[in-house]
């Protein structure tokens, strides 16, 4: 069997059968979707918290039910094409966009093997050596929906948001694809069974910190969430890709979003917060109990929901960024950040490897640069000349440049550069500038004070 | 296609003989395939050619999964179809739906020699296919001994990394070229938001963002000036490409318009619910939809 050649992954696929495959498949599906329509209310809730309102409340228990009212308004909207759309593609993009992101828990290890109708499987559907790469396909796949979507729809903002879509994502994913890399080398495979497995002791995300931030920054950037969910600038670009789209097609963009969300933040789980692993403490508990079985899935479920939390709590935290703010942060900061980390991390494996470095003499090592980097911070810097401070009074005008800022009170105005040239131009009588005829109220209105 | 790559592996056969799974698999994507590549050939919009690309590049990366070379298939997807197409497709979806490709020949005889270089091709691979032996495949289990993205690293990086290091020299060489030939020297100082916003008050432009145009209700009214208090028209509030278009409603007639009906109210206070649109309102030589999209379809032809 090419098995034993293809695949030496930790997770032992070999006892399932063909109907674990489609239970598997058919439970990921069925988790996706409920996961979905309760991460549509927990953001809304959450978000609603942060901005001290009660949020969604009305239809079933803490407006549990209220994402499912949204679904069913959406499934019965009027189902609109464009009319100068490409109707393949306009049809085909939305599809793309949700199979797409419906691929990537296939690889994901929701928990250690169990035993399921007398068969003893991992839970998690597949595992091969290259699964993380395999991930980052799906999603580069992916955005072609939100692309193609755009285009057909043959309407400017949507072009632009599409176009802009693809250009964020495609300089984000190296960042993010470089983050990852780090974790490969200390785990020493691809495969996200062994990830998680080699996190047995530790967390990659205490001793890949770097990483582990730069992968959050790029997935925010990678699901366009705020702040960098560009895309769709509602101020900008009306709603972006999916303006011109409706009814189920608009709702398949939706869900592809939020299946999106969960999906980078079950990566983020199992490759750097520990996976199915449990919380230091609790797995040292009567030998590693709550390491086996059915638990696992209980810890993996709230990582990443508190991923979820963490997205949610910077949108509503954050402001979104310009466009070349943004780009400047992925291409200046965040990919030069992500390449030293690598190279530093290869560096410190590599003399663990050949020349069998023990962890304490690392530890020495950084502990020495530490010192180092203090003691370079202590040294006083060499004064840079100063320019020579202006002497006598300092005289501060807010008014500078012709900004109309609204005097305090006991300040006078000084006369204002835009009145005289309105008082002057209503002497030549040039309609270049719409003067008011009628009735103005005064003549000289920039002189306030009190 | 998770269930695909997980089932593929375990059901190939040893020693490189066909299995039913990936015979199966094979008789699936085939066809996929060269419709694909058809469609690549005789689609009329770039766009449409390049999604058949697509098809055909994730289809070959199917197939690249079942014949054992895992990391291969993956990369395929994520550096081809994913980075490089998507660059391609990001410039031809500047070209707009409407268009579709002219079929005019650019140069004399063209199509002449391609048919002729592709007879040729045809020939030279039918050769190829007919005398094809297929020995027995060897060699994989060793190759995939260990994983198969360790198997290709260790081709790449220890039988190979001489030329590994010259590729690299060479595309960061490219790189580079690329970065010098594309700069550009900065001819003034930046220009950031600060110093735009400065110029702007110093220039006495309008500081707010422009008023919104006037009337709603009669049509989608983007061609109606809106009033300033003193029931001036503000020009600015009508979108510039209408203005220039010539499509600008005679906010003059609206105003009056307004007066007449204000007029009315007065000498019938009593009049209740006012009147939603003017009842001399097809007196008044107002611009109506009708109109309107006449001139949006005259203009539309002239663009």
């Amino acid at each position: 069997m090419l098995t034993a050649a293809i695949a030496p992954v930790t997770a032992d696929f070999s006892n399932d059968t063909w109907w674990l495959w489609v239970i598997k498949a058919v439970a990921i599906i069925a988790f996706l979707l409920t996961s979905v329509l309760f991460a549509i209310w927990f953001e809304r809730k959450v978000v609603a918290r942060m901005q001290v309102r009660p949020g969604p409340n009305v239809h079933g228990p803490f407006g549990l039910l209220q994402s499912l009212a949204d679904a069913m308004k959406l499934l019965f909207k009027e189902d609109m094409t464009v009319t100068a759309a490409d109707k393949v593609v306009y049809v085909v993009a939305p599809m793309i966009a949700v199979f797409c992101s419906l691929l990537t828990f296939a690889v994901i290890p929701l928990g250690p093997s169990v035993s399921m109708f007398g068969h003893e499987t991992p839970l998690q559907l597949t595992d091969f050596p290259v699964a993380v790469l395999y991930i980052l396909a799906c999603a580069s796949v992916g955005v072609y929906g939100i692309v193609l979507g755009g285009w057909a729809s043959n309407s400017t903002y949507p072009l632009l948001g599409s176009v802009r879509s693809t250009a964020q994502v495609i300089s984000y994913e190296l960042a993010m694809g470089l983050s990852l890399v780090s974790v490969f080398l200390l785990a020493g495979s691809m495969s996200t069974s062994q990830i998680v497995e080699s996190q047995n002791t530790i967390w990659w995300v205490l001793p890949l910190l770097p990483a582990f931030v730069i992968y959050v920054v790029s997935m925010v950037g990678e699901t366009n969430r705020l702040p960098f969910d560009l895309p769709e600038a509602e101020g900008e670009l009306v709603s972006g890709y999916m303006t011109e789209y409706s009814s189920m097609k608009f709702a398949w963009f939706f869900l592809a979003e939020y299946i999106n969300m969960l999906n980078v933040s079950a990566v983020a789980t199992t490759l750097f917060l520990g996976g199915w692993h449990a919380p230091f403490g609790i797995s040292q508990i009567n030998d590693g109990m709550f390491n086996e079985g059915w638990w696992p899935v209980l810890w993996f479920l709230v990582k990443l929901w508190a991923v979820m939390f963490f997205f949610v709590w910077v949108r509503g935290s954050v402001l979104r960024f310009r466009y070349d703010q943004f780009m400047n942060i992925g291409w200046k900061r965040l990919i030069p950040a992500a390449l030293v980390w690598v190279v530093l991390v290869a560096v410190v494996q590599g003399l663990r490897t050949f020349w069998h470095l023990d962890r304490s003499a690392l530890f020495a090592a950084a502990a020495v640069l530490g010192v180092l980097v203090v003691i370079s911070l202590l040294i006083p810097e060499k004064k840079k000349p100063v320019a020579a401070a202006p002497t006598g009074p300092q005289v501060f005008d807010p008014y500078a440049g012709g900004y109309p800022v609204p005097p305090l009170p006991g300040q006078v105005l000084p006369p204002s550069p835009r009145a005289q040239r309105r008082a002057a131009a209503a002497l030549v009588g040039s309609s270049s500038e719409p003067v008011p005829t009628a009735g103005t109220p005064e003549t000289d209105p920039e002189v306030h004070g009190g | 296609m998770s269930a695909l790559v997980a089932a593929v592996p375990a059901v190939l056969a040893e020693g490189g003989q066909t299995s039913g799974a990936e015979e199966a698999l094979f008789w699936v994507l085939a066809p996929v395939m060269v419709l694909a590549a058809l469609g690549l050939l005789f689609a009329r919009k770039a766009v449409h050619a390049a999604l058949s690309l697509i098809v055909v590049m994730i289809s070959l990366a199917f197939m690249y999964v079942a014949q054992g070379a895992v990391f291969l298939g993956v990369v395929q997807v994520v550096v081809y179809t994913g980075a490089i197409m998507m660059l391609f497709l990001f410039v031809l979806m500047l070209v707009g739906v409407g268009s579709s490709d002219s079929l005019v020949e650019t140069i004399r005889g063209q199509r002449w020699a391609g048919w002729i270089a592709a007879l040729g091709l045809v020939a030279v691979l039918a050769g190829v296919l007919g005398t094809a032996l297929y020995p027995e495949s060897v060699g994989l289990e060793e190759a995939n001994a260990r994983s198969n993205p360790e198997g290709v690293a260790e081709v790449i990086f220890a039988d190979h990394v001489f030329a590994m290091e010259v590729v690299g020299a060479l595309l960061v060489t490219a790189a580079l070229g690329a970065l010098v030939l594309t700069h550009r020297r900065r001819l003034g100082p930046k220009r950031g938001q600060r110093e735009l916003a400065d110029l702007r008050v110093e220039g006495g432009h309008h500081l707010a963002p422009l008023p919104a145009p006037g009337v709603y209700a009669r049509h989608n009214a983007m061609d109606v000036p809106a009033l300033d208090p003193y029931g001036n028209p503000l020009e600015s509030s009508v979108p510039r490409v209408l203005r220039v278009r010539g499509q600008e409603a005679d906010a003059a007639e609206y105003a009056a318009r307004i007066d007449r009906v204000l007029a009315g109210r007065a000498a019938k206070p009593d009049e209740n619910p006012p009147p939603a649109a003017d009842p001399a309102g097809q007196a008044v030589n107002a611009p109506d939809i009708a109109d309107a999209v006449a001139g949006v379809d005259l203009e539309g032809e002239t663009k």
